[in-house]
This record gives structure tokens, C-alpha cells and sequence, in this order.
């Protein structure tokens, strides 16, 4: 599903790469951990799947496309099939919980019955049912981010990137947004999760691929967050 | 669907920026108001140069019945003196520059100018005899003038020779120099309008930089999410551009119409509203062209991937 091959990202010439030789495969229906100290890469790995960055050298395939080769007036069609999460929620203030989600397939030209039909439904698989009028600062943090992860999922995408999706919430309800990617990840769906969040990543079990330095220093299928096995 | 979303997106964003918006309408009005004067002075130029400029003839006046010029000395023009003229007009060195040669006798003077202003009480005063005949020459190039005034105006018989296209030479200049001063001005404002446009455009642009990363990551086109911020400039350049015909039509309605025509140059065959009406494409595409060249500035920095 996304397959980095030998992918190197220098952003200033003559400075130390962000990702250096970098080669990983994460599978269909996969759920992988991104983790490393700040600086190791995790954003720039993130990044160039979304292709907001180009690699410097390497080359980059993501749901069966090719990077390299996918025309700029195309990476709106790459973009639909990956969900994006991120650790500062990134919600409308002024629109409602619905117009938030329906946001996301307005803009890609879905027709309003469509929108009518898939938005009451995400929210549901989400667990906000209910809350569909209110407007994010009448939220709590997780449910925010509930909202965030359903605006990503509404228009199911075969891959969920979530960069430090639990970074702003607190442990108990970092496990409940840990609990919805999981059963968002039961619906076949890739899930990638950068995180600094050592407790998460010991709790679920899943593959860990740790970066340093812009290099992968250790990539173990049911890891743990160190560097041992828990 | 779209259409909604851009519709909606861009009467938010005019009411968001309604201020800045109401600027660009008036700075493009203004600079467009030169552009569009600019336009019509040289319609205005065109149309004298059509209806007069290659009509007007030199004109040879032969002496009247007292004159103290010392061509003249001998008393009013007499037949021979006229052939001579004549002679030299259309034959020798004046052969090639001259294409036709009309005389003006003292009765058709007289005529004409009785036609040109019938009401006028002084020119019921005259008779045939006060006036004084002429040759109404035609040049091939009217720039010749010189040549045939300096052949002629020394001969026996001719009182003075007049290029009428002197008359016009002072209107032209003053057309000309309004119209550059016009141009001048409008240039100048036509870049505080690329300026103020690429302004608004940014400052929409930023002022819903999270929807439109919103839009990015989820896919959406790049038209979709430039187009409301192009139509925003577009509508507002436009609407600028829209009053500025409406001024200048009404310019033309009541200062150049009703206003020339009841001054001393009313035999002057001046610009009306469809003159307007010719000029106003133009205008609008010059708007439309602004707002794009803004657009293409702008939007590529500050919405790009």
C-alpha cells in the first residue's frame, strides 16, 4: 500500500538528509507506528506519502501509484484515497460537527444526498451521535479529534495517516481514539500512526518502525515503543 | 454541488472583505476611467481626421477689392493674374503635388457663407462684392503644404495663403496630450490595481488559509480551491470596470454631448454613447485581465500543495 524505496529527502543542500536510504513496505490492511525522537523523520516520512514534499532521490509508491510519475493535477485524486489525522485536530470553528465532516466531501464534488446519506453514518462509527449541531469549542479534546478522524474516514480511503493524533489528549482518551483506529483498521483500512506515545504503542501490539537520524533502526511486527520487546 | 460551494464561498469572502473589496471597485474605476478617456480622445481624434483633416485644402485667397498687401497693390485680382495662377499650380514644379484645383468665386464665397450662418446679422450685411475669390487647392500629400504656399503666396493677385490644416493642429495637439496624460495616469493606476487586487486576494487567501488546507488534504482540486478567491477579484475588478462605463457614458451624454455642442466647437463631429459602447470590451477585458494577472501572482504562494 505505500512502499518507500531507497527514499532520501534533503531539504537544505549539504545539511544532514531528514530521511536517508530509506526502504519499507507497509501492507494492505496493515496498522504500523511511526515512532522516533523529535527530528528522526516522522513528519517528512508522512509528508512525502501525501506528496506535499518530493523525495530527493528514492522512489515512493502509494496505493498503487507511482509518485515520481503522478502529475501535479493528480495528486488531488492520491490525496482522496488517504485520510489524514493530525495532532491539532485542524476543524473549522465555525461549522458544526455535520458541516465539518460534510465539509471534506463538498469539496470533492459529492453531491448533497451523498453527503446527506455517508456523514450521519461516520459520525455514528465514530461515537458522536447526538452531537452533530455542535460546533468544535463546545467539544472535548477527544471528541474533536473524533470528528477530525471522521472527516479523514468519511470518504473511506484505503490508508489513514494520523501524525500524533493522541498528542493533545489525555491517556484515557487517547485509548479510546487508539480503540476507533483499530476498528477503523478492521475495515481492511491501512493505518500509519506517527506517535510519541510510548504507553500506546506497548498497549497495542502492532508493527513499530522507528526512525533515527532520518534511518530505520528498527522496524518489528507486535513491537513495543523501546527498543526491546516489552 | 460545486457551483454552490464556489458561489457561497465567494459571497462569504467578499462580506468577510467587504472593505477592501469596495477599494478595489473604486481603484479600478478610476484607472479604467483614464483608460476608457484615453480611448475615447483618440476616437475623438480619429473622427476629425476622417471627417476633416483629409478634406481641408490649402486655400489661396486673391486679392479683394482693398487690400494693402503688396501682391495687392495693383487693385483686385484680375483674369490674367488668375490664369497665372492657375499655371503654376498645374503645371512645372507643382504638377505632381497637386490633385485638384477648385476656384471660389466671389458670389459662391458669398453663398457658402450665407449657408454656414443663416442667422447671423452680419453676414446679411455683406454682398457678393465684399468677398474675395479663391483657389481651393487639394494636395496629394497634405504635408507638401509648404512648397505650394512658398510657390504661390509671392505671385500677383494672391492675398494670402492659408493651410487650413493649422486650424486643426492646435485641437490635435491638445487631444494628443490629453490623451498621453490620460494614458499616463491610467498606467499608474492600473498598477495600484494589480497591487490592490493582489493584496485582497492574499489577505482572502489567508484569512481561510485552514479551509483551504482543509481542502488540500482531502483532495480537492486545485480549481476548486483557487477559483473562489479568482471570482472574488474578478467580480471586484469588474464591477469597477462596469462604473467606469457608466462614467464615462455619462461623461459623454452630458459634457461632450450637451455641453460641446452648445460651445464654439460645435461643428465638431464629437464621440457619442456608442463610442462608449466600442470602447467598453476593452475595459472589461482589461479588468479581467488585471484580476487574472493578480490571481496567477497571488494564489500560486499562498494555496499551493
Amino acid at each position: 500500500m505505500i512502499k518507500f524505496d531507497n527514499v532520501s529527502k534533503v531539504f537544505t543542500r549539504g545539511a544532514r538528509p531528514a530521511l536517508d536510504e530509506v526502504t519499507v513496505a507497509i501492507e494492505r490492511g496493515d496498522f504500523a507506528f511511526l515512532v522516533g525522537a523529535s527530528g528522526s523523520g516522522k513528519s517528512t516520512f508522512l509528508k512525502l506519502v501525501l506528496r506535499e514534499e518530493r523525495p530527493t532521490s528514492g522512489r515512493i509508491h502509494v496505493a498503487g501509484r507511482d509518485l515520481g510519475k503522478i502529475a501535479s493535477w493528480r495528486v488531488p485524486l492520491l490525496r482522496r484515497e488517504i485520510g489524514a489525522v493530525f495532532q491539532d485536530f485542524r476543524l473549522l470553528p465555525n461549522k458544526t460537527v455535520l458541516q465539518n465532516v460534510g465539509f471534506a466531501l463538498q469539496v470533492i464534488g459529492k453531491n448533497r444526498r451523498y453527503i446527506d446519506a455517508s456523514v450521519p453514518e461516520i459520525l455514528n462509527l465514530v461515537g458522536l451521535e447526538g452531537k452533530e449541531k455542535r460546533l468544535p469549542h463546545e467539544l472535548s479534546g477527544g471528541e474533536q479529534q473524533r470528528v477530525a478522524i471522521a472527516r479523514a474516514f468519511v470518504n473511506r480511503p484505503p490508508i489513514l495517516l494520523c501524525d500524533e493524533p493522541t498528542g493533545n489528549l489525555d491517556p484515557g482518551t487517547s485509548i479510546g481514539i487508539m480503540k476507533l483506529l483499530d476498528r477503523i483498521n478492521r475495515t481492511g483500512t491501512t493505518v500509519l500512526m506517527a506517535t510519541h506515545d510510548d504507553l500506546i504503542v506497548d498497549q497495542m501490539r502492532k508493527r513499530v518502525i522507528e526512525l533515527k537520524d532520518g534511518r530505520i533502526v528498527r522496524d518489528q511486527a507486535q513491537g513495543g515503543f523501546g527498543l526491546e520487546p516489552a | 454541488m460545486r457551483l454552490r460551494f464556489i458561489i457561497t464561498e465567494v459571497f462569504h469572502g467578499l462580506r468577510r472583505n467587504t472593505t477592501m473589496a469596495l477599494s478595489v471597485v473604486i481603484v479600478t474605476l478610476v484607472s479604467l476611467a483614464f483608460v476608457g478617456s484615453a480611448m475615447l480622445l483618440q476616437v475623438q481624434v480619429g473622427k476629425l481626421k476622417d471627417d476633416w483633416y483629409d478634406r481641408v485644402e490649402v486655400s489661396i485667397f486673391l486679392c479683394p477689392n482693398v487690400s494693402d498687401v503688396a501682391t495687392c497693390k495693383s487693385g483686385p485680382v484680375t483674369a490674367a493674374q488668375e490664369d497665372n495662377i492657375r499655371n503654376v499650380l498645374q503645371t512645372g514644379a507643382l504638377e505632381d503635388l497637386v490633385e485638384r484645383v477648385y476656384y471660389e468665386s466671389k458670389e459662391e464665397a458669398w453663398e457658402n457663407l450665407l449657408e454656414s450662418r443663416p442667422d447671423d446679422f452680419l453676414v446679411q450685411q455683406l454682398t457678393a462684392d465684399d468677398m474675395q475669390p479663391s483657389f481651393r487647392v487639394k494636395l496629394k500629400d497634405p504635408e507638401q503644404f509648404e512648397i505650394v504656399s512658398d510657390a504661390t503666396e509671392n505671385l500677383d493677385g494672391v492675398e494670402y495663403v492659408v493651410d487650413q490644416r493649422q486650424v486643426f493642429s492646435t485641437l490635435f495637439m491638445i487631444l494628443n496630450r490629453s490623451t498621453l496624460l490620460a494614458a499616463s495616469l491610467a498606467i499608474v493606476m492600473l498598477l495600484a490595481a494589480v497591487l490592490l487586487i493582489t493584496t485582497t486576494i492574499r489577505l482572502s487567501a489567508l484569512s481561510r488559509r485552514r479551509e483551504t488546507t482543509i481542502m488540500r488534504m482531502v483532495g480537492s482540486s486545485k480549481v476548486l480551491i483557487q477559483l473562489p478567491f479568482m471570482l472574488e477579484g474578478i467580480i471586484a475588478a469588474v464591477t469597477g470596470a462596469l462604473f467606469s462605463i457608466l462614467g464615462l457614458w455619462l461623461a459623454v451624454r452630458y459634457l461632450v454631448q450637451d455641453w460641446l455642442q452648445s460651445s464654439d466647437f460645435n461643428w465638431v463631429d464629437s464621440i457619442d454613447q456608442t463610442d462608449v459602447f466600442s470602447v467598453a470590451p476593452w475595459l472589461l477585458l482589461i479588468a479581467l485581465g488585471l484580476s487574472g494577472i493578480a490571481s496567477v501572482v497571488t494564489l500560486g504562494r499562498y494555496t499551493s500543495a
